[in-house]
């Protein structure tokens, strides 16, 4: 069946900056702000802006993300001759391998994007927290009647060093892109967010995968081909939030930037809202000495300490007299009773014994705790 | 083999919660931040393994359906089996049947094509967590009829008023069931019956022009049955009045109350609702209290429940108070000892104090 726009979403990156994070399953199905795995934000940005057919590609660790995503349920993805699908690596007649790039992905699922015939397709990535309408793009695109759109936003100076960077025209035309450039022309920085023209896209696939030098991926090999060739690239500016939680630090700060009072991304926009599975937890208990201020707190949790700019999945336990700031407390954490958690990362169902204080060093990452680590220092 | 069917029978509950049943029944009545009174009995049903569950319901049943739905939540959306809502719907011309009389046979074809032998039957006032598996296996060993739950209580309160005692014989099955005030041997409402007998039962009665299946069919042939009984260990509460429900809301504010109806056993189940994690502000002072998702908070909460969606402006202040979905609480504003319905919109500054035996209740969508 014909669809206007088909779209990929790229969630097979292991996200090695994470550490610990990442050790047993992909980057995008890691936890945050409270109640989500990151890839909920695209998958409900996709649902939002009414496109429902969506392929993920997987690849690193993929047994936790693939029974997130299901059949799609919790984003109304589950839908009878849609909806979203699973693609990872596969072997055919002719032998098979990993996905090599992100444009070998794509590549490698050409027949899944051919059975919906689209004219389009969105590239997207499943590591980004944003809401995004993506119609608004796709209409620009066609307006435009580019044969690819960019998602840009502006970037403070300082930083362009770490973004793929678009020096565009005053139009927005793209003619040039700098991988992490040391003297920026431009301080437009792409957001891993492309909508193609499918037919273009299709004969550049063709080319890059009979290319054996290539490394087969969007922003180091197909976009700058398609620059090179003067295809009509244009960029599109997004202006709202848009964090890529590449690294514990910023994975930690896009947390926190959820507990602003005015924070742009608002997860109780109703008209945007942002789906996840819900869980039969009761509701939050709390008890006599309870204090929480400028926190994010799920159901199940069960606070008897103080809680201060952090964040709690569900089933979190808080005993008495512990002093919880500035962290994020995965589902399932048990504390302890007099324990102190400053800056700190503490993964599912971890058990912080009694009067343990663990802090981060203000100059470093904070600090990633998982049981096997406790059992360390505790044994030391 | 051996299965139960599951009944939630609505019909002899009363509306009796005031406001919070004017326009909508017991079953439906919000409770303890994100639940429906009917949630604790259809979860335990549901954890029994029964995946037949119909439920007889006469009217003011919008928001139950609602909240139902197809039943997916509590994974009753099956192939075969599942959830049956039957509100009355009757068009025999040979109908002779009253009261919930009436349920049984026009929908007599629910039993004839489910596979359980037996039915589980239920009311929605009785709210545990527990599956009803023991109570099942003792009703198969001993070969009884009929096995009705039981709870003994420790303190009889007004809301025992309405439940029947029980009385046994020195062989152990029920001989009587009485209105004895002092009796804390409570029949919970909950009883096990073998579907052949409950059939013969439903004919016998329509043919004697009975109105009450309980009361004509297996009370008054207490000396015909082998009625035997199963106590219900554990928390357990009635909800039948404002005050009860308000008090048992507040019970659950105890850390011992909230872990056993909610952690003993499997998790009740609710309808899903998307909400995010509740989020507290600055100005957030919380204590002792029950919050759903969903809830943005900048004020001073105690002892109270808050329902999903709810919403609490800085400086305002709330103490003993069930404040229901998506409520907002303006900036200034002291409320005690109130129940909130849904969507109730408190504007600045004003102050709402109820007494703790009874609380003051403000009706669905208002705005005050």
């Amino acid at each position: 069946m014909k669809k206007e726009c088909v779209a990929m979403l790229l969630a097979g990156g292991e996200g090695k900056r994470l550490g610990t994070l990442t050790k047993n399953l992909a980057k995008p199905a890691v936890y945050f702000g409270g109640k989500y795995r990151i890839i909920d934000f695209t998958l409900s940005n996709c649902t939002n802006s009414g496109i429902y057919t969506v392929g993920v590609l997987t690849q690193y660790a993929p047994l936790v993300l693939n029974k997130h995503i299901g059949i799609g349920k919790p984003w109304g993805l589950d839908r009878q001759n849609d909806g979203v699908s699973v693609l990872s690596p596969y072997t055919a007649k002719d032998g098979g391998n990993w996905y090599s790039g992100t444009a070998d992905a794509i590549y490698k699922n050409i027949h899944f994007i051919e059975e919906h015939d689209p004219e389009y397709v969105l590239v997207i990535s499943g590591d980004h927290i944003y809401h995004m309408d993506y119609n608004k793009l796709l209409n620009y695109h066609k307006k435009i009647g580019a044969h690819a759109t960019i998602s840009v936003m502006e970037v403070p100076w300082d930083e362009t060093s770490r973004f793929g960077i678009l020096n565009t025209t005053d139009d927005l035309r793209i003619y040039e892109f700098e991988e992490k450039p040391e003297n920026p022309k431009s301080n437009l920085a792409s957001m891993g967010i492309y909508i193609f023209n499918w037919s273009t896209l299709k004969s550049y696939l063709l080319d890059d995968a009979s290319n054996s030098v290539s490394s087969h991926d969007f922003g180091k090999d197909i976009i700058p081909s398609m620059v090179q060739d003067n295809l009509q690239l244009f960029a599109y500016r997004f202006e709202g939030y848009w964090k890529d939680v590449g690294t514990v630090q910023s994975y930690w700060e896009a947390n926190m930037d959820l507990l602003e009072e005015n924070h742009s991304l608002s997860l109780t926009n109703r008209q945007w809202r942002t789906y996840t599975h819900d869980s039969n937890y009761p509701p939050q208990f709390f008890g006599k000495n309870a204090s929480i201020n400028n926190s994010l707190i799920n159901s199940g949790s069960w606070i008897c300490g103080k809680v201060d700019h952090s964040i709690l999945f569900e089933n979190v336990t808080v005993h008495q007299g512990s002093n919880i700031q500035q962290s994020i407390l995965h589902p399932g954490v048990q504390v302890g009773k007099n324990a102190v958690l400053d800056r700190v990362i503490i993964m599912e169902n971890t058990i912080i014994p009694d009067g343990i204080q663990i802090r981060s060093n203000p100059f470093e990452e904070p600090l990633v705790i998982d049981q096997d680590s406790v059992t360390q220092a505790l044994t030391l | 083999m051996n299965t139960l069917m599951g009944l939630i029978n609505l019909d002899y509950e009363q509306h009796s919660l005031h406001e919070l049943t004017y326009f909508r029944c017991g079953a439906a009545v919000p409770f303890a931040g994100r639940y429906r009174l009917i949630d604790f009995t259809l979860s335990n049903m549901v954890s029994t393994n029964i995946q037949e569950i119909a439920i007889f319901t006469r009217n003011k049943y919008r928001s139950l359906m609602d909240h139902l739905g197809t039943g997916a939540n509590w994974e009753l959306d099956r192939r075969n089996g599942g959830l049956f809502i039957l509100p009355p719907d009757w068009n025999d011309p040979t109908d002779i049947s009253k009261g919930d009389l009436r349920f049984f046979h026009n929908n007599r074809d629910f039993f004839y094509r489910g596979n359980g032998k037996y039915v589980l039957i239920s009311g929605s006032q009785f709210i545990s967590n527990g599956d009803y598996q023991d109570a099942f296996t003792s009703h198969l060993e001993s070969e009884a009829d009929v096995t009705l739950i039981t709870t003994k209580v420790d303190v009889l309160d007004r809301e025992h008023d309405p439940c029947l005692r029980i009385e046994l014989n020195d062989e152990g099955y029920v001989s009587d069931l009485t209105n004895e005030k002092t009796n804390p041997h409570l029949f919970s409402g909950v009883y096990i019956i073998n579907k052949d007998l409950l059939l013969d039962l439903v004919d016998q009665c329509i043919a004697h022009h009975k109105d009450h299946f309980f009361f004509h069919g297996i009370k008054e042939n207490l000396s015909r049955l082998k009625v035997q009984v199963y106590e219900h260990v554990g928390y357990s509460a009635f909800i039948n009045s404002i005050e009860s429900f308000y008090r048992h809301n507040m019970n659950l504010l105890k850390s011992e109350n909230y872990k056993s109806l909610f952690y003993k056993n499997t998790f009740i189940r609710t309808k899903i609702s998307n909400e995010p994690p509740t989020k507290y502000r600055d100005h957030s002072n919380v204590k002792e209290s029950l919050l759903a998702n969903g809830c943005v908070i900048d004020g001073e909460v105690e002892g109270s429940v808050l329902f999903r969606g709810v919403t609490v402006q800085e400086g305002a202040k709330i103490k003993n108070a069930v404040i229901m979905q998506r409520c907002t609480i303006e900036s200034g504003v002291h409320l005690e000892n109130v129940i909130l319905d849904k969507d109730v919109h408190v504007t600045k500054d004003q102050t709402f104090i109820g007494s703790q035996d009874k609380p003051y209740v403000i009706a669905k969508r208002k705005v005050m």
